[in-house]
Order: structure tokens, then sequence, then C-alpha cells
């Protein structure tokens, strides 16, 4: 690909709606685009994508692809890769990114394989090198206590972005962009997976990764019991429950509450630890928290180097009175 | 983490002298789903890794937790500079070699770099049917039938085999080698392929990524210990704290 300009995002939408983590995609490709003085575009694939394709307008994109066929409605893996790897090819992008969500993190390694090319993984920053025009990637390895920063040596250099990395910029709906019609045709063999059911776990209330407070505990709690009292005091707060590997790994808590490098990554206001010790991996989940509280019983403990404010004490004396406290201040 | 050191102009890990070197983590959840499906059906359970050099002892463990093959990609050049794409290119190589297989479970990344690539990669190279993050692992009807794991709970899969699928912490504590398992795995002798003995495509061969620079973050966080006469005071203290920081 000698002629390669430009940088691709793969945008993700739910029904008409442009997913968040492709707006934070388009401000990280307008950044990377600015430096190279290229276009940005952004692929939307589905049946119909036009409203989703306006949104990307507004949030940066100068083209958006509309990759569509009625085999795309529904997110597939292979039908949705074989649509990446034809636009890829057509349209011979100079740098590819992909938020690292669930379906990303199927999607970004496939398809640098299928166009024989690296893959800068989970990525916190890009920037890139003018002079020999390298996007440069920062990620986290060994469990966060490191980063590397690497660089592809083939074109198209692609990218997969933590999500919550970077945030959107503020929408313009007066900006102007191109549309182009991506047809594909695709072949419904190509689909060697199929999902047989789906079973939901998730807390009541407020999503994890949309809530402004959470509440996570860990393998000082014991049990599964404890969780009740984090509910309480997630609830008083209009926040959710989050929890530690160590909590999901001894089954009080489904995978779905795990906050961390191999869990979900979250970006409250405030986060309250309970019972956690802080391990890199966990902090990877949590790093973008904007105020991280520790209650911990263990002044050593590493959660209390990475907290704003710490209590140490014992959660079960501390909670109780914490969540009366702020009862008494959410009533008044 | 007083381990943990960086060699900056190197751009390695310095591993620590006095730590014995383990099998990743997932990848023992790998072994073990291959473990039960065999517990289950008639199987052969074979574990292939590569590495410029192995602890026998340590790589061993699959086979006295009730593994029969061991094959190791053994060559200088496998060492910890080459990437996910020559990795995944090598593995998928040996598995070309073997006489044929149904299912490949993967550990869905290693944590160390936490690519969360190479499985991926080999089941693209080798044109099979993927299905990532498992936590429950079945075979039957020339299928895989897989509970994989999805942000807000979980799917069912199914793939005609042959397949790749990767799994996760959540399949469960694998078990531990019984003794009758460590005396076998004693007499058995794992298979030594190098480079030579791998059909590679040259072009195939080359990194993909390369590392510029590698060195430890630096918090600059400074936590403001909250303390009361006692706990509970603690706890109420820190809702005052943060009513006044306005942060509820």
């Amino acid at each position: 690909m000698a002629d390669a300009t430009g940088v691709l995002v793969v945008g993700q939408t739910s029904g008409d709606i442009l997913d968040s983590t492709a707006a934070e995609l388009l401000a990280a490709g307008q950044s990377v685009a600015g430096a190279l003085g290229e276009e940005l575009s952004i692929a939307l694939l589905g049946y119909a994508v036009d409203a989703a394709g306006q949104q990307a307008i507004a949030y940066g994109a100068d083209r958006v692809y509309a990759v569509t066929s009625p085999l795309l409605e529904e997110y597939q893996a292979d039908l949705y890769l074989a649509a990446l790897d034809a636009l890829c090819r057509d349209a011979s992008p100079r740098v590819v990114l992909v938020a690292r969500t669930a379906e990303g993190r199927e999607l970004a390694p496939r398809l640098a394989f299928r166009l024989g090319v690296g893959l800068a993984q989970d990525c916190l920053e890009v920037s890139v090198d003018e002079s020999s025009k390298t996007l440069l990637a920062n990620r986290p390895v060994y469990g966060g206590n490191a980063i590397a920063v690497v660089s592809c040596e083939h074109t198209p250099q692609i990218a997969a972005i933590r999500p919550k990395a970077y945030e959107p910029t503020d929408p313009d709906s007066s900006r102007q962009g191109q549309v182009v019609s991506f047809p594909v045709e695709l072949d419904a063999s190509l689909a060697r997976t199929r999902v047989v059911e789906t079973v939901k776990e998730e807390s009541e209330g407020v999503k994890l990764e949309e809530a402004r407070v959470v509440v996570s505990g860990g393998r000082g709690l014991g049990g599964p019991e404890p969780f009740a009292g984090l509910e309480d005091l997630a609830k008083l707060l209009g926040g959710a429950v989050g929890a530690s590997r160590a909590a999901v790994d001894s089954g009080w808590v489904p995978a779905s509450y795990q906050v961390g490098l191999t869990g979900k990554a979250i970006t409250p206001d405030l986060y309250i630890t309970v019972a956690i010790s802080g391990a890199s991996q966990h902090m990877a989940g949590c790093s973008g928290a904007k105020c991280i509280v520790a209650i911990n019983k263990d002044a050593d403990a590493n959660i209390f180097k990475e907290a704003r404010y710490g209590v140490v004490g014992d959660w079960q004396i501390v909670i109780p009175a914490l969540t009366e406290a702020v009862r008494e201040l959410v009533d008044s | 983490m007083a381990a943990f050191r960086i060699d900056g102009d190197a751009r390695r890990v310095v591993p620590p002298a006095n730590i014995p070197p383990v099998v990743n983590g997932f990848d023992e959840n790998a072994v073990e789903a291959a473990l039960r499906i065999k517990d289950e059906q008639e199987a052969t359970v074979t574990v292939i890794s590569t590495g410029s050099e192995f602890a026998l002892d340590v790589m061993k463990k699959p086979l006295s937790m009730g593994a029969d093959e061991l094959v190791l990609l053994q060559d200088d050049s496998f060492d910890n500079t080459i990437d996910s794409f020559v990795t995944a290119q090598l593995l998928a190589a040996a598995i070309r070699k073997l006489e044929g297989f149904d299912l490949i479970i993967c550990g869905r990344q290693a944590s160390d770099w936490d690519n969360a690539q190479v499985p991926l990669g080999v089941a693209e190279i080798l044109g099979v049917s993927c299905i990532s993050l498992g936590k429950k692992v079945d075979v039957a009807y020339g299928k895989a039938i897989v509970e994989r794991i999805v942000p807000d709970g979980y799917q069912v899969v199914e793939a005609e085999l042959p397949a790749l699928v990767t799994v996760s912490n959540e399949l469960g504590q694998p078990r531990y080698p019984t003794l009758r398992g460590i005396m076998a795995a004693t007499r058995k002798r794992p298979t030594v392929w190098s480079k030579a003995d791998l059909e590679m495509d040259e072009s195939q061969s080359g990194s993909r990524i390369s590392l510029r620079q590698l060195f430890i973050p630096v918090s600059d966080q400074e936590c403001e210990i909250v303390e009361g006469d006692d706990a509970a005071e603690s706890g109420r203290l820190l809702a005052l704290k943060l009513r006044e920081a306005k942060i509820i």
C-alpha cells in the first residue's frame, strides 16, 4: 500500500446512535490526522448508518464510509472482518484506529493478521513522528507496571485504543463532511460462529461503565454477603457496584462486575475501593477515575499510593459509618 | 513490586533472579479447559509453547496435570524480541505439522505484554473458526460450544470444528498435578522442534512491531489519610471530607 494516506477509525454504533467509543476514536484520530496533515475518515458498518454518519461528522470526521450490507445489521466477527478487510484494501489508509471494546478486542488483531501488519495493542495515547509519518503508541505492559512506546513497521499502522483514554471533542453540527457509500457483497457462509443464547448478568440500576460513582469490593470482603452493604452505599450515591478479579474468581459476584485489565475500564468521578489491595492490573481499569478513595486495613497496600483519600481500617466498621453519614448528607 | 526492574537501554524487563518462571496463568486455564473435555470423552491433549530456552520442569506441569504430549518450539531466534505476528506464524506452522487437530485452546493473553493477539492470529493463519474469552468449553456433534464472556453477561456460541477458543480465568481453578501425573510426566520427553523443522514463509517471519522505549510510569498522587478516633469516626469523617471537596 504505497499510496496509503489518511486516518481511518472503525466506529461502533448502537442503532442510529454513534457509540461514545467512536467519538473518542475521532478525538484521537483528529490529533493524528492533524499531525500528518491528512484526512480523517470513519468506517460505520451496518444495514443503514446515515444518522450515525452525520454524528460522526459533527465529532470531527472528514469522510464517512457507509459500509453496508443486510448481513452487517448485527455484529458478527467474521462478517465484520470481511467488510473491514475489503474497505482497508480499497481505501488504503495510513493509520487505522480501533476501540478496544469487546468487539474491538476480536476485530483489531484479526484485521491486522489478515492485512499482514502489526497491531499496537491497548494504547493509552497515540502521536505521530512527523518526519517519518510513523504512529507512536504508548501502551501499558506487565499489567500496567511499565509503559512501552511502540511503532508499527508496515502500512496500515493499526492501533487499538483503550476506551475512555480519549475524551470526545464537543460536537459541531455545522461541520461538513463527505459520505461515501461502500456497499459490500458478503456471503452468509463466512460467519463461522453462531450465538445460540445470550445471558445477562449485570447488577441492576446504573451501568458500571457509565456510573459517576462506583463502589468496588475485593478479596478482603471475605464472601458475597458484604456486597449488599456496598450496594446500599452505591445506591445512595446514584452509583454502581464493581469488584476486583479476586472477588470474581472467588465466585462472589459475576464477571460483569470486574474492574481492571481483563475486566471493565471505568472513569467515574468517585471510585470507592473497599478491601482492594490495588494491584496494577486492577488500577489499569480505574486509572481514569477522577477521585479514588481507598478503605483498607493494610496501611501498606498499594491502593494508598493511587488514592486521593484513604481510611486505614476495618471495612466492617468503616462502611456502615460511612454509609450512615452519607445518608444524612444526602437527606439534608 | 520491588523485584520489577527495567533495563531502559536494552528496552527489556530484567527478570528477578530469585523468582522462578511459571506457566502463564491464562494458559493454565487453557490446559484445564482441554483436560475437562478429556475427562468426558476420548481426546488427546497436546501442549505447545515457543521460546529460546525453557525450564523443563516448569514446562512439564501441564503433563503432570494430565496432558498427553508436549511440543516445544525452541530456537535461539525465538526470544522475547519476537512479536505476536511471528509467534503466531511459528505456532501455526507447528500445528500444521502435527497430525491433525479438532480444537485449539489458548489463554486469552500473556501476563507480560498482555497482547491478546497470538491466538486470534493463529486462527486467522489456519483459517479456522474463532471464539474468544470462553469460560466453559464443550465439544459435541462436531462443534465447539462455548460460553463466552461479554460485558453484560455471557453468550453461548457454537462453531464448527476445527476451531480455536481462547479462555479466561472465569473458567475456574486449574487442577493440581496428581502424584501419578507427576510420575508420568517425569518419564515423558517433549518433542523439540527448531526453526529448521518448521515450514515458514520467510515473508511472514519479520517483526511487525518495534519497541522504541520502555519505562516505569511515576505516580505523583498524594493520599490524604482520613483518621478519626476509631474506624467508625474515620468513616464519618471520610463522608464529610468528600462533601467538603464537593465530590458527593
